[in-house]
């Protein structure tokens, strides 16, 4: 029998907690990369059809917890130009399960003058400093689709995926559009299958750029520079070589949009500040967001992001 | 019934999936940080038995299967069904040998069993965990030989074979785990 006041995982994990937020704020201080804090409630919310708001009152006032810390940082980078990171938690709703809580802790950072190759190649250097001998892996997002089905995830149309997973997962597909089923081979084929270590997959298709630039490959095909670290199989990191165009922003911002009202679901307040601070100008700069709980569950062994946290969703 | 909504689905609950009444047995949230949210159940078919895994989206329902489980006194079988008493209701039910299944070599009549019941029919039954049989037929046993190792088939009242020490005779009762169907030792007679 468990005691109900007693926390979700084990005082070493604490440990492991503390001496690891020692060791991500020595290495950005030797890197000239500036710790700030950001607001956690905000009159606004990001654009991404797929993240659902935690909505705070204040008196009278709708408030926003963040999901991320990105557009406070982008306004904070238009402002001063400088480096940053931001560790800190960031909430969002009805994510639970073995790797998901609703609040969590993301450590988040910003590099004027980088692309997402460089930024790539920091993210391993600070993975390897706290993971001693993790093997590092780089595969492009057609290699990935491409090795395991031979099929080129750029040209993929909507059928063909429905075609291809059909054999793989048994779901109600009607209705699935192309991002749906690229996830859904990723989550279910793709990702088990990465080797151990730490494994960056880059060049994302454009319908799933978010808030990256979109530039050709060497082929010549359109991609999004946007990376994702895997680390042990689990998504740990999402990096971008920013947007600064503040039309293309906006753009994106009103997609995002028609995807949520097509889908019927909650419109809220954009943040027009971010576009505003875009439009002021944004250095050229790559940002990438961890999710620290993962990486301290790789650390210690966990198999479920309860036992890293004092107390997980089902104990408050 | 109720309607059960993915993310509310935990091990343990029963709910219909293709017109089949299912028990899940995990649920593991499925989300890529910019994509969309997807649950991995496993599922047991409570009609077939098999255990699979499906995907549903975090906007999908399920109904509830009316399934129970009730503690039942097993009474006799007239060959075709295997009939069984609720002792607090004094409600009577009939299996046949689609629910049954193998599970009928562990019945002994006036034994307590569990009944799975859905929309008030059998759907399986399982014997309790240990049940103590007598041995109709099993070659001679060899006095004193109580070293360990030996065994040899036994079959019992209700028809099982299990294996057991080569002491064993004719008309002695022995303890049996229905789940295994290994030997746990020798019972006292009745």
């Amino acid at each position: 029998m468990v005691d109900a006041f007693a926390p979700s995982g084990p005082r070493e994990h604490l440990l492991a907690r503390a001496v690891l937020y020692g060791q991500l704020r020595d290495f950005f201080a030797a890197r000239g990369v500036l710790e700030v804090e950001t607001p956690q409630l905000a009159t606004s919310f990001v654009s991404d059809p797929f993240i659902e708001p935690i909505i705070a009152k204040s008196g009278e006032q709708t408030l926003y917890l963040q999901s991320s810390p990105e557009y406070a940082m982008k306004r904070l980078l238009a402002a001063y130009g400088e480096c940053i990171y931001a560790l800190g938690k960031v909430f969002r709703a009805g994510e639970r399960g073995r790797r998901h809580n609703p609040e969590f802790t993301l450590l988040e950072w910003y590099r004027i003058g980088f692309d997402d190759r460089q930024l790539m190649a920091e993210v391993a250097a600070l993975i390897t400093s706290v993971l001693p001998g993790t093997p590092v892996h780089y595969l492009s997002y057609r290699q990935w689709f491409m090795q395991a089905f031979a099929l080129d995830p750029h040209q993929a149309h909507q059928a063909q995926l429905q075609q291809l997973a059909a054999g793989l997962i048994e779901i109600d597909g009607s209705g699935l559009d192309t991002n749906a089923w690229l996830d859904l081979l990723v989550t279910h084929i793709l990702e088990p299958q990465l080797p151990t270590g730490l494994t960056f997959v880059y060049d994302y298709p454009i319908s799933q750029a978010a808030l990256a630039r979109i530039v050709p490959d060497d082929t010549g095909q359109p991609v999004a520079r946007r990376f994702e670290a895997f680390l042990g199989g689990m998504e740990l990191a999402n990096g971008y070589w920013e947007l600064t165009d503040a039309a293309e922003q906006r753009r994106r911002f009103e997609a995002d949009l028609a995807t949520r009202r097509a889908r019927n679901l909650p419109q809220y307040p954009l943040d027009e500040n971010l576009l505003a601070a875009l439009e002021q100008g944004l250095p050229s700069c790559a940002g990438v967001a961890l999710g620290v709980d993962r990486l301290l569950m790789q650390m210690t062994g966990a198999s479920r992001i309860a036992e890293v946290l004092s107390f997980d969703s089902s104990r408050v | 019934m109720a309607t059960y909504s993915i993310n509310d689905f935990r091990a343990g609950l029963k709910v219909m999936l293709d017109g089949d009444p299912c028990n899940i047995v995990e649920n593991e949230f499925v989300k890529p940080g910019k994509g969309q949210a997807f649950n991995r159940v496993k599922l047991r078919n409570l009609t077939t038995g098999r255990v699979w895994e499906r995907t549903f989206r975090g906007s999908e329902s399920l109904d509830g299967a009316d399934v129970v489980d009730r503690e039942m006194e097993y009474l006799y079988t007239d060959g075709e069904f295997w009939h069984f008493m609720d002792p607090t209701t004094f409600d009577q039910f009939q299996a046949d040998k689609k629910v049954v299944g193998d599970q009928y070599k562990w019945l002994r009549e006036q034994d307590k069993c569990t009944v799975t019941l859905y929309n008030n029919a059998p759907l399986a039954i399982a014997p309790p965990n240990h049940v103590e049989l007598e041995v109709v037929e099993t070659d001679p046993g060899l006095k004193g030989d109580t070293a360990q190792g030996g065994t040899k088939p036994a079959t019992l009242t209700t028809g099982a074979v299990v294996k057991v020490p080569l002491f064993m005779n004719i008309g002695d009762v022995v303890r049996v785990d229905t789940r295994t169907g290994e030997y746990l030792g020798r019972a006292a007679k009745e």
